[in-house]
């Protein structure tokens, strides 16, 4: 390996790495609010890529019906719980998220697709159609089981990933899409070729975390979302709903599932299957992070992108195997440095 | 008059173990009401069954409405507020941050006014400004408990719960939080108390009742509870040693 194909390597590494970050913190803001280990976070990727790859080709994406089917049955689910308890306040707000939401955007999307808007705008919608995913996702699945352990979570979260990888391959098909680069721009740095995408992408990435960061600590929701991560209880005394909470951890994490797989779109050929295993990269990231720690979480994913693309290049056949078990022993240190979090915190 | 709390048959179980029997207890509008008992008695178990923390069965009502199925954010928005034994607060994050939570349900209901509240709850702790920016996993024992107080109160409460505020305090601390607690009377706030320290807590109390044993053993105006033969060698005898 001369100089010049390990700075390619590096320039690759830092791409992927960066979008393992986003997925990272997503993760980890899932697992800290709703202790789930939220491993069906690929198929949001997945579907961001895919909608986009389809809404290029001038057609309204399958994300539509997956919206309004998992929709439908969110809105079911809370009008059995308001039947039974007899208390019909609630129903109102999840007619909207879960019907009315999909509706629109499923009209936006089959009245745009024809008409090929220009490329921020299918990227909007694409990102559109898949955020409210993440809310009906965690009313349908984890909602109901909010005081069951992190394993019977990590189970659902299994089962969660195959229903969408199976919806995904109903509604997308098997083929495998990518999408053009968003721009043919290109920049020479020292020696370096850098293409627009990989700007973008990193760029992209480093707006999010620094807008997710600010999030956290400018506002009062995004208080609220670490204050249910680290005291439920207290949470709760001071009027923050855990289901709210859950929902809007859940809807930040299809934002940035989405936003990653439209970013990576015209890097990498996206099949209805992808994104599990990019997933489970920015998991890998957020388990160096153990579980606890955004930034490192953050480098972690940055370090797993840079090993990734070191081992692609030096055995392709076997990079996964490279990168997954070179881990172990990275985790084996980490885990033995930190503290075990156990289920519930006490002070 | 309604009351501002009224519980009745209230009975809690944990499991098939049941912590409270057939509890009746009524909170007067504007008052201070304390619960005394032994350690065990099921003290902290009714507050936590009265915020929602726990399921329980009979009738709570809260000006005249009947909340025992409302879900605890929904109390706390109605104007419960509970400063819980274990304080609850958030570690990790300042205590600014944990003041400005207090006031989340009056936030999500469209309350603009965070910043003024939390500067008449800096007045009321002068302390609490001076570690405004401390992480609340740092603070003393007394700075905690003025931290959770301050986070009940950012929430305007109409009725205040708490939960052995003296616990673990030094002497001139606890004196400081009973004055504050009738300050908060004078303020209007209807405020039930749950203590060991009987003697503190009948000083300040209009009405008290004894919990042992998961049942309301005794109940009666606060005055006439502390002449009481039976609760001065029980529970004022053991005070007084401290
Ligand atoms: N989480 C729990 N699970 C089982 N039993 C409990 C639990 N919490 C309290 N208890 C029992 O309920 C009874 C009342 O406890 P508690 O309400 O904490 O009393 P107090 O606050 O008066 O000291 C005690 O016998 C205690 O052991
Ligand atoms: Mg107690």
């Amino acid at each position: 390996m001369n100089f010049d194909i390990a700075l390619l390597l590096i320039q690759d590494g830092i791409v992927n790495g960066a979008l393992y970050a986003l997925l990272a913190l997503a993760l980890l803001l899932v697992f800290a609010v709703s202790r789930v280990m939220f491993v069906a976070q690929g198929e949001f990727v997945t579907f961001g890529a895919l909608s986009l790859a389809v809404l290029q080709q001038g057609s309204m994406p399958g994300t539509v019906w997956l919206l309004l089917i998992l929709g439908g049955l969110a809105f079911l689910a809370d009008l059995a719980v308001a039947w039974k308890t007899k208390r019909w306040e609630g129903l109102r707000g999840s007619a909207l998220l879960n019907l009315a939401l999909p509706i629109l955007l499923g009209g936006l999307a089959y009245w745009l697709a024809p008409l090929k808007p220009p490329l921020a705008v299918q990227v909007i919608l694409a990102v559109a159609l898949v955020v409210p995913l993440g809310p009906i996702v965690y009313r349908l699945a984890f909602q109901p089981l909010a005081n069951a352990s992190v394993l019977v979570l990590l189970f659902v979260a299994v089962a969660v990933h195959y229903a969408l990888l199976g919806l995904g391959l109903l509604f997308f098909g098997a083929e495998g899409w990518r999408t053009p680069a968003f721009t043919s721009f290109r920049v020479s740095v020292g020696p370096m070729l850098v293409s627009g995408q990989s700007l973008l992408v990193i760029g992209s990435s480093a707006v999010l975390i620094l807008l997710l960061t600010l999030f956290f600590n400018r506002t009062l929701w995004g208080k609220a979302l670490r204050a249910t991560a680290v005291n439920r209880v207290g949470a709760r005394l001071v009027g923050i709903r855990t289901e709210a909470a859950g929902r809007l951890a859940f809807a930040l994490t299809a934002l940035f599932g989405a936003l990653s797989g439209v970013l990576i779109s015209p890097i990498t050929t996206i099949y209805y299957d992808t994104g599990f295993l990019i997933a489970l990269k920015g998991f890998v990231g957020t388990a160096i992070g153990a579980m606890v720690s955004y930034p490192i979480a953050a480098l972690g994913a940055l370090f797993v992108g840079l090993l990734e693309s070191f081992a692609s290049f030096e055995a392709s056949a076997l990079k996964e195997v490279i990168v997954f078990s070179l881990l172990i022993p990275v985790l084996l240190w980490r885990s033995l440095k930190t503290h075990h979090v156990g289920e519930e915190e006490e002070e | 008059m309604t009351a501002m709390l009224e519980a009745r048959d209230l009975a809690v179980a944990y499991g098939k173990v049941e912590a409270l029997h057939k509890v009746a207890l009524t909170v007067p509008e504007g008052q201070i009401v304390t619960v005394i008992g032994p350690n065990g008695a099921g003290k902290t178990t009714l507050l936590a069954a009265l915020m929602g923390l726990l399921p329980a069965k009979g009738a709570i009502a809260y000006q005249g409405q009947s909340i025992v199925q409302l879900p605890t954010e929904e109390r706390v928005a109605l104007g419960l507020s509970l400063v819980p034994e274990k304080r609850e607060l958030f570690a990790p994050m300042s205590v600014a941050d944990n003041l400005a939570l207090g006031g989340f349900a009056r936030y999500r209901q469209g309350a603009r006014d965070l910043d003024a509240k939390r500067a008449k709850v800096y007045e009321r702790f002068p302390r609490l400004l001076e570690r405004a920016d401390q992480l609340a996993g740092t603070l003393s024992g007394g700075e905690r408990q003025m931290l959770a107080l301050g986070r009940a109160l950012m929430a305007g409460p109409k009725l205040l719960m708490l939960d052995e505020p003296s616990l673990g305090l030094a002497p001139r601390i606890v004196q400081e939080i009973f004055r504050i607690i009738v300050g908060l009377k004078d303020l209007g706030v209807s405020i039930l108390l749950v203590e060991q320290n009987a003697r503190a807590a009948l000083e300040v109390a209009d009405y008290g009742y004894v919990l042992e044993m998961g049942e309301i053993a005794l109940e009666g105006p606060a005055g006439d509870l502390a002449q009481n033969p039976r609760i001065v060698e029980t529970y004022l005898g053991l005070a007084e040693g401290h």
